[in-house]
């Protein structure tokens, strides 16, 4: 047991870890991030104390400015009220705060993602009667449509969930916008955080690639779990373990105990 | 100057209240995003065995799937069917997956569609714009989220194409807050959500409350009040009227009930057992709080973190 205890701790990173620090990275430079509970909050807390001090959570209760004391157990936790900077209505939050275009990062998850990175969170099968509903938009599609790019976090990478053709699309991004004749604002979906590794865009137009993979992982692993012929990154890169210092955060200050790091 | 003066008496109980403003085929709404969810008040209408609702709320969670399980939902309008990253809500998949017992008509938006039909409703506007839905599969199976050209021309001198939102403006609609006084001028605080809009948006409003308070309470702080008395219909004092979900500052949201239902709810005979122990075999929320218990009670019990008040002066006489 004395093992994990090194400082060397890379060799106990899970893959929930490593993508957490991986999606803390990321929001280097970023000042305003939309963020719902789980992963992207245990990222926005790390980025906070690593690379990017002076970043502000936005959660879509409505709270800005959140220092909770202890971990939030859903966006609307009693814990991020008590104590934060601005409690906004939704009128406030949807209109001026997220359709303004004041976010500079939104965090979004789906059932399926396509290689543009529009997004599905209403059905499995057909809308009217679907093999299983979901539970549909909340905001998602406001984030995808007025965020200034959107980070997507994907834990289970397989075929049924990176797909070819959505079944639905509930969130749009810019290609899928201007094509139905709509003003796109923001880059749509940049970046995709899974258990394989990092897909990444810089754009409208562009599709998906595996830029990095978890230590261990075979590139080819991520390509056939995925339901489009993905195209891996010349230059393709190893995502750097968390540093020691880093999963002490994590493990220590941000989730001690272990609410959603296993 | 009459310093004394109250609105009118709007206090009842919540069978009266539910009784005289929830009418069969009526269009309700129920606000409260994830905080102030007024359960009370849709275990009341359960109980009374309303049917034929259109039922409006962005975040259709439990009491929603409570209600459908009891027959009084026909349509659905809402942005969100989830139990919160707590499992599935099983009456409403049963419902839209399988017609199971009976088709349910959804009227699917997202989060902000439904805030802008609040907003055109409080306002009594024929539609709100809103810049969402292009691209987005919604329109297809929403006939209600239509496109409109702007008669205003953009920099460049085109005119943009818009998505605009119908008004709604409900028959009633519901809302559970900390505290109002007797006329209802309802305070609140921490999360308040849409529930100023869908309030304006009504034509009648219920409110429950955790405690009714003194005039003088609510007027030393009007900045607190999110609704005047002018709005509200009927006030009812409903202590821990928004269990499983919360009241900042009173209790706090019972996350272990919301894991519990995934499983009630997945099997009918279970739901329909809850109902019976937890809606219709109680004569009223009162009985509910006791049902829960105190070791519940305690459990959901918070600590203090009061604000600090603020300066509003008055005019000194010189």
């Amino acid at each position: 047991m004395t093992t994990t205890m090194s400082p060397s701790a890379d060799v106990a990173a899970s893959v929930e870890e490593t993508m957490t620090v991986a999606a803390a990275r990321a929001l280097v430079g970023k000042h305003r991030v939309f963020a719902g509970i789980g992963m992207p909050t245990l990222a926005v807390a790390l980025a906070q104390q690593t690379v990017a001090k002076d970043i502000e959570v936005i959660y879509e209760s409505g709270v800005c400015g959140a220092h909770p004391s202890e971990l939030p157990a859903t966006i609307a936790d009693a814990v991020l009220i008590t104590g934060s900077e601005a409690v906004l209505s939704m009128p406030a939050l949807f209109g001026y705060v997220l359709q303004a275009g004041r976010i500079d990062v939104g965090f979004l998850g789906a059932a399926q993602i396509d290689r543009y990175g529009n997004l599905n969170s209403s059905v499995i099968g057909e809308w009217s009667h679907p093999e299983k509903r979901l539970p549909g938009s909340g905001g998602a599609l406001e984030v995808l449509a007025n965020a200034r790019e959107v980070y997507v976090v994907m834990r289970r990478h397989t075929p049924a969930a990176f797909v070819d053709i959505l079944d639905f699309c509930t969130s749009a991004g810019p290609e899928r916008v201007e094509a139905a004749g709509g003003r796109p604002f923001g880059l749509g979906v940049t970046k995709v955080f899974t258990g394989y590794g990092t897909l990444s865009r810089t754009g409208p137009g562009e599709e998906l690639e595996l830029t990095e993979v978890h230590r261990g992982v075979d590139p080819d692993q991520a390509v056939a779990a995925t339901g489009w012929p993905l195209r891996t990154a010349r230059g393709l890169r190893t995502i750097e373990p968390p540093t020691a210092a880093e999963l002490n955060l994590l493990r220590n200050q941000i989730d001690p105990k272990r609410v959603y790091l296993r | 100057m009459d310093g004394s003066s109250s609105g009118v008496d709007k206090t009842m109980n919540l069978s009266d209240a539910v009784r005289r403003f929830v009418l069969p085929g009526s269009t309700v709404s129920l606000e409260g995003f994830t905080h102030a969810i007024p359960t009370a008040a849709g275990h009341e209408i359960i109980r009374q065995g309303i049917t034929g609702l259109t039922l409006v709320r962005m975040t259709a969670d439990i009491v929603v799937d409570q209600m459908l399980a009891a027959g009084c939902i026909d349509t659905l309008i809402s942005s969100f069917v989830g139990n919160s990253s707590a499992g599935s809500l099983g009456e409403i998949r049963r419902r839209i997956e399988r017609d199971d017992p009976a088709p349910l008509r959804f009227v699917e938006y997202s989060h902000h569609g439904l805030v802008c039909r609040y907003l055109a409703g409080a306002k009594r506007l024929p539609f709100y714009p809103i810049r969402s839905y292009f691209g987005s599969d919604l329109p297809s199976v929403n006939d209600e989220l239509r496109v409109v050209t702007s008669p205003f021309p953009m920099e460049d001198g085109t005119l943009e194409q818009i998505y605009v939102v119908p008004p709604i403006n409900p028959d009633v609609t519901i809302i559970h807050a900390q505290r109002s006084d007797r006329a209802g001028n309802v305070q609140m605080w921490g999360l308040t959500g849409v529930q100023a809009e869908a309030v304006f948006a009504a034509r009648h409003a219920i409110v429950t409350v955790e405690e009714i308070v003194e005039d003088e309470v609510v007027r030393s702080d009007p900045n607190r009040t999110i609704v005047p008395s002018h709005a509200i219909d009927a006030v009812v004092e409903v202590p821990m009227g928004a269990h499983p979900s919360f009241a900042q500052g009173y209790y706090d949201r019972d996350n272990e009930f919301y894991r519990a239902w995934a499983g009630i709810s997945a099997d009918r005979l279970q739901l329909a057992a809850w109902l019976r122990e937890w809606v219709y075999g109680l004569a009223d929320h009162r009985a509910y709080v006791d049902h829960l218990g105190g070791d519940t009670r305690e459990r959901l019990r918070v600590g203090s973190a009061p604000s600090l008040p603020v300066e509003y002066g008055t005019r000194i006489g010189r």
